[in-house]
């Protein structure tokens, strides 16, 4: 299992307190190219296992591992060869950019911190791929609407090429027709690169048309056993 | 449970020509254009359209909470209520917070966490909101758990402070508050935003139940699956004009505007594909039809802009409508 491509965790366990885990003895793999859902109610800890697949929060007990690799580090303590093939897509674009940034800033900040020559030409070609017209990209985030935050947020997310994609309730802030697009862009980028993706959201109609297969997780933090069966032929 | 039946039979809101600029250095925008609707108690209008296409806006021109660089221009007369009718956009501020706000015009928030006072319960807020509305009442804490109770709210749930609440919960509580002062229109502005979709059914029950109770709400959303669940009646707005107008079964099923197709095309259950391109700046708005550059169906017509055509009460601004 650890030599293939994906994204793999096994026996997960963590929460935010030691006696009582938010999400528990979790098993999921994401293998490249695929599409994974992740449902559940709110509370059930979707967000924390997007977290610790993200390498932003260590669980207390199990593993997880990166195209092979095992991960031993989270957060500031995680590898950066490992912590650039994840890219994230937060639920609220607002919280997840700095207010004070440009768009266009924004896109390239994980391109500055990797030291990736040609910046300017990069953030061209990604502002292309999500239909972020030049005049947006010099504004800030107040200046513009959730959906062209969103837009920049996935620009920003797949900067860097990531082997993987966690896309964490993306398209909650998001209209009908703003859902649609940013969807086609991901499915086209995985395409291209063959990148695993996890998309996590408690819209079920959303995910049975996205997804290759739904997990379900449960209000005691498990994965529903019941779940998660290849849909098979989609429509 | 609205006060008086009286009240019910004149009560309407109608607005005509509403139109909303703001001026910001070096630009003019033009959030809202020429809109006309009406409102009446027992019905539920939905205003749906993409984010940013002058839907808050117009909410917020209802209730004057435009900020002053604001230029407005129509009429949305509020009657009913045993006074004579008020033109909502000329009315000193002293008489909209005095007898329009909580009294007249209910407002549910988007995003009610953030509506509530963080230091507070639930209760204290609500018991203080029913001793503003009715100095008289010998027990304002029975009468907060009644009103709570109609939003779907266990009185237990009152003893939380904002923080402890649930996006459901809180998004109760901020209908709760909204009800206290009785009144027969209810504007909710994106209220199922954020909320996961068992919440949103939840909401919308509500709402519905509201309206069969002879209230009028007037939604204001992005979210056409709940729509479809809720309104009565439905006006998609693109770029501040209104696109088309009509019975819900009607634009679900036979949208007219190119645009509204686009937009139920998009649906994950639908077509899934997404309308092409960006909607236009409200600061340089194309002279004709605002849609023309993301239109398919484009002719020559098009460069003049449309006005709303009635088809037999499905009113479309369309030159060339599906």
């Amino acid at each position: 299992m650890l030599s293939a491509t994906g994204l793999y965790a096994h026996g997960v366990v963590a929460g935010y307190d030691h006696r009582r885990p938010v999400i528990d003895a979790v098993d999921l793999a994401v293998a490249g190219g695929e599409t994974v859902g992740l449902a559940g109610p709110s509370g059930s800890g979707k967000s924390t296992l997007a977290r610790v697949l993200a390498l932003l929060h260590r669980p207390y007990s199990g593993t997880l591992s990166i195209d092979g690799h095992l991960v031993t580090g989270y957060r500031h303590h995680a590898a950066r060869a490992l912590r650039t093939r994840i890219g994230v897509l937060f639920q609220q674009p607002r919280l997840s950019v700095d207010p004070r940034m440009t768009l266009r800033r924004a896109i390239a900040e994980p391109l500055r911190a990797a030291r990736a020559p040609d910046v300017a030409a990069r953030v061209r070609e990604l502002a292309e791929l999500v239909a972020l017209t030049p005049d947006l990209l010099d504004r800030r985030p107040h200046e513009v609407s959730d959906g062209q935050l969103q837009r920049a947020c996935l620009a920003r997310a797949l900067a860097l090429s990531p082997g993987h994609l966690i896309c964490d309730e993306m398209t909650t802030m998001l209209d009908a027709s703003t859902t649609a697009a940013l969807v086609a862009v991901i499915v086209d980028y995985q395409q291209r690169v063959g990148a695993g993706v996890l998309a996590i959201s408690h819209d079920t109609v959303l995910l049975d048309r996205w997804a290759d297969r739904v997990l379900h997780l449960a209000p005691t933090g498990r994965l529903d056993p019941a779940t998660g069966r290849d849909r098979g032929e989609r429509p | 449970m609205v006060s008086a039946d009286t009240e019910l039979a004149v009560a309407e809101l109608a607005v005509t020509g509403l139109s909303v600029r703001f001026t910001i250095p070096g630009a003019r925008v033009a959030a809202v254009s020429d809109v006309s609707f009406t409102v009446c108690p027992g019905e539920c209008l939905a205003l749906v359209g993409e984010s940013g296409c002058g839907k808050s806006v117009l909410a917020a021109a209802l209730l004057g909470f435009l900020p002053a660089n604001a230029e407005v221009a129509g009429h949305a007369i509020l009657s009913g209520g045993g006074t004579p009718p008020l033109d909502l956009l000329t009315a000193p501020d002293r008489v909209l917070a005095r007898t329009v706000r909580g009294r007249r015009i209910g407002l549910v928030p988007q995003s009610p966490a953030a509506h509530l006072t963080p230091v507070r319960t639930a209760r204290a807020q609500l018991e203080e909101t029913v001793r503003a509305h009715h100095p008289a009442l010998r027990r304002p804490r029975e009468h907060a758990e009644a009103v709570a109770a109609r939003a779907g709210l266990n009185p237990s749930d009152l003893d939380r402070y904002p923080h402890e609440l649930s996006g459901g919960m809180a998004q109760r509580v901020a209908t709760a508050l909204a009800l206290v002062g009785d009144p027969w229109l209810l504007i909710a502005d994106e209220p199922t935003t954020g909320l996961d979709r068992a919440l949103v059914d939840a909401l919308v029950g509500e709402l519905r139940r509201l309206v069969d109770d002879g209230h009028a709400v007037l939604l204001i959303t992005h979210d056409l699956a709940a729509v479809g669940r809720v309104a009565d009646r439905i006006a998609v707005m693109y770029a501040g004009r209104l696109a088309e107008t009509g019975p819900t079964p009607a634009v679900l099923d036979t949208p007219l505007h190119p645009y509204t197709r686009g937009l139920l095309d998009s649906l994950p259950d639908r077509a899934f594909t997404p309308v092409p391109g960006l909607p236009p700046l409200l600061t340089d708005l194309p002279a004709g039809c605002a849609f023309t550059p993301r239109c398919a169906r484009m002719v020559p017509a098009c460069g003049q802009r449309p006005t709303l055509a009635d088809h037999s009460g499905h009113l479309v601004a369309c030159h060339r409508p599906c």
